[in-house]
């Protein structure tokens, strides 16, 4: 029981059509209220940075660039950075909220599991041994990496009789985290030059990155983030428990593989694009299950809609705090993220975890 | 603890209860822990020796044993006195001191992830030391303090957000709330580090890794001080220890004022981690694999802060004398090897202890 504290288990409504529906419309209208919000955000991080631009200059400049210095910057750089962050903040939110709810377990998240460890550490083989700094390549080797990292702490957590529990996946997801960390240690100290690449990327960096990565990465989020949403159904009935929903007749195998999948491709592509960035995943579902209750239908939404707004809001953040130079946006998701995670620590009774 | 009448000697399951008489001084020792840390006692002698007489200038175990007893000619006690001494000794303590203050963690917590390595204070520690690098430039000394400070700010920080009124510290959430800190330390170390020139980066990079590299009778002294302090009081507290193992309510029942043999268990091995980290840099694992590898190997039920502080002498002894071997051009942070070593181990402890349905 201890399992299902946040995806809280059965969630039998009595069916009561007409408020059902008042709810549902409701949560559609506060779904639109946070893409609008998001569309705000948007617009705040193409016009602040080191450069400010007036908002209906930056409007113009989207739409017709008139090669300008200011229009280089926001083709350049302002709009490839800004659609990162929406692709990547949605990858982390979409596959926290699934990991959460596949694990049953509140403080699930890919940093924590050891699945952005697992990329993390593919990326730095391939650039220190085989040399590879495209990031077409590099995408790949983390894909490999978060594969891997997932069916290690998978299999490892699950090899007790009473399968994986929220707190075995946290412990085996920690363990290879720190295992994988001794190994990328020992590549950056034998190599500084990789080293020097690794600093920067290591932090997360949303910035210095051109359109070509955007390309890149955003097959691999859509097909992951619609796989997401498809799993919707099948993981409101594994809210109930394993026994429960086979007993339903659900395929939890099945559905446990596909998010994995859905996993390793949202974090991969997430974290070979811009580096580790922990908490957004953790705590954005959290957020997300306070508004629109248990219901993975609006829970996977909501995440994938809110995750890029914090990430906006870190990233225009560590562009203003230390302006004219800037803070790495993982640094500020992390000092975000932290009080936040600890709250939920102290706030839940020692069992539930 | 079990009391019995008559013979100075009794025998339990647990080993052999052996009593002094007029002192009231009573042990429990069970012969194989004795056999095990003597084997282990032998084998750091062993590579000890080993590690002192090899390198570019070699010695046989002969030269150097006499060399150490004041023998050999003056370079080869130079070579010994000056490098290779201090460095095996260094290695010898910082592995002991991070064994059993390791296992007084795993113990407290009731968790064998419960090391400093995951409760986060050693990132703290990091921090510090990363701050005096990068920042400050300080040197080795100013690096030390900068770790110390940073490592029990850190342990006072996570400590007070683990508290709580009515329940006080508890196992899981110490070392939950000790991960959120060590997120925001991370964060902090990576900050530095892309703010920083290459090559102070870089030698903040091989410190967090724990390294023995140009390790001298400087880090010797303090490491042997709080070492020769604390361990005593560690076997002492033995009782109070194993009480602590088979929970609060069954402690409380046994007459162990558990807050307060928690607290000074805790505040002593943060004390004992942070002398040692800052000596060398929180070197990865040994903390978390030693207490658990010398509890497999003794078979002991308690804590056995004894033969997991002479497990990760012997771990970081033999670590060290690989890290300097494995490439010949480049010396290997000692870290690495021990962190892939007891990361394997780690992740091979929780699939088959989890398997035998135990969590």
């Amino acid at each position: 029981m201890s399992a299902s504290v946040t995806t809280s288990a059965p969630t039998v409504q009595p069916a009561a059509p007409a408020g059902t529906r008042r709810r549902g419309s409701l949560l559609t209208l506060g779904l639109l209220g946070c893409v609008a919000l998001l569309l705000v955000m948007v617009a705040v991080s193409i016009s602040v940075g080191a450069r400010s631009l007036p908002l209906d200059r930056v409007w113009s400049l989207v739409f017709s660039p008139d090669g300008s210095y200011d229009a280089i910057i926001v083709q350049d750089q302002r709009i490839p950075r800004t659609l990162l962050a929406l692709l990547v903040g949605g990858a982390l939110g979409a596959a926290g909220a699934l990991m959460q709810a596949l694990t049953r377990n509140p403080l699930a998240d890919p940093g924590i599991l050891g699945v952005n460890a697992g990329a993390a550490t593919a990326v730095v083989v391939a650039v220190a041994i085989f040399g590879y700094v495209e990031p077409a390549v590099q995408v790949w080797f983390a894909f490999l990496g978060a594969g891997l990292a997932t069916v290690i702490v998978y299999g490892v957590a699950s090899r007790g009789r009473s399968g994986a529990t929220p707190v075995r996946l946290a412990l085996a997801g920690i363990a290879l985290t720190f295992a994988l960390y001794a190994v990328v240690q020992g590549i950056t100290t034998l190599k500084p030059q990789v080293f020097n690449q690794y600093r920067y990327w290591q932090v997360g960096a949303l910035s210095g990155h051109d359109a070509s990565l955007v390309r890149q990465i955003t097959p691999f989020i859509v097909v992951g983030l619609v796989m997401t949403l498809a799993l919707a159904r099948p993981l409101n009935t594994l809210a109930l428990g394993d026994e429960m929903s086979r007993a339903l007749g659900a395929n939890v195998a099945r559905t446990r593989a596909l998010g994995a999948v859905a996993i390793t491709l949202l974090c991969g592509a997430a974290t070979a694009a811009v580096g580790p960035i922990t908490f957004i995943g953790l705590t954005i579902p959290h957020v997300a299950r306070a508004i629109a209750g248990p219901d993975q239908r609006w829970v996977l939404p909501y995440s994938v809609v809110l995750a890029p707004i914090l990430l906006l809001v870190a990233d225009v953040i560590g562009r203003i705090v230390t302006r004219p130079g800037e803070l790495q946006v993982a640094i500020v998701t992390a000092v975000i993220g932290a009080p936040v995670f600890i709250a939920i620590v102290r706030r839940r009774r020692i069992a539930q975890l | 603890m079990v009391k019995k009448p008559a013979p100075d000697q009794v025998r339990t399951g647990l080993g052999q209860i052996v009593r002094v008489p007029g002192v009231g001084i009573t042990l429990r020792v069970a012969p194989r822990v004795l056999v095990v840390v003597g084997i282990l006692l032998v084998l750091t002698v062993a590579v000890f020796v080993l590690a002192v007489g090899t390198g570019t200038y070699k010695m046989s175990p002969g030269e150097v044993v006499s060399a150490l007893f004041g023998g050999g000619d003056d370079a080869q006690r130079f070579i010994i006195e000056t490098i290779r001494l201090p460095r095996a000794i260094t290695a010898i303590l910082v592995g002991a001191a991070l064994g059993a203050a390791g296992a007084v963690f795993q113990s407290v917590t009731r968790n064998p992830l419960g090391s400093p390595d995951i409760i986060g204070f050693t990132s703290g520690a990091s921090a510090g030391a990363v701050l005096q690098i990068v920042v400050f430039d300080g040197g080795s000394g100013a690096v030390a303090v900068g770790a110390l400070l940073g490592g029990l700010g850190t342990a006072a920080v996570i400590w007070l957000l683990a508290y709580r009124g009515g329940e006080g510290i508890q196992g899981y959430r110490l070392i939950l709330v000790g991960v959120g800190v060590s997120f925001v330390m991370i964060a902090v170390i990576d900050y530095l580090q892309t703010r920083a020139k290459l090559e102070e980066a870089a030698q903040a990079n091989v410190w967090i890794t724990g390294t023995l590299n140009g390790r001298g009778w400087e880090q010797v002294v303090p490491v042997g001080i709080a070492l020769a302090v604390v361990l005593p009081i560690f076997f002492l507290m033995a009782r109070e220890l194993r009480m602590l193992e088979m929970g609060d309510d069954a402690a409380v029942a046994l007459g162990v004022r558990v807050g307060w043999a928690r607290n000074v268990l805790l505040l002593l091995a943060v004390v004992l981690t942070a002398v040692a980290t800052s000596a060398t840099g929180p070197v990865l694992f040994v903390a978390l694999s030693a207490p658990q590898i010398a509890r497999r190997l003794t078979a002991a039920t308690g804590p056995g802060v004894g033969a997991a502080a002479m497990t990760g002498a012997l771990l970081l002894l033999v670590s060290d004398f690989a890290a300097q071997r494995l490439f010949p051009d480049q010396q290997l942070a000692v870290g690495v090897v021990t962190g892939v070593l007891g990361g394997a181990y780690l992740i091979w402890l929780l699939a088959n202890e989890w398997r035998g349905g135990r969590a």
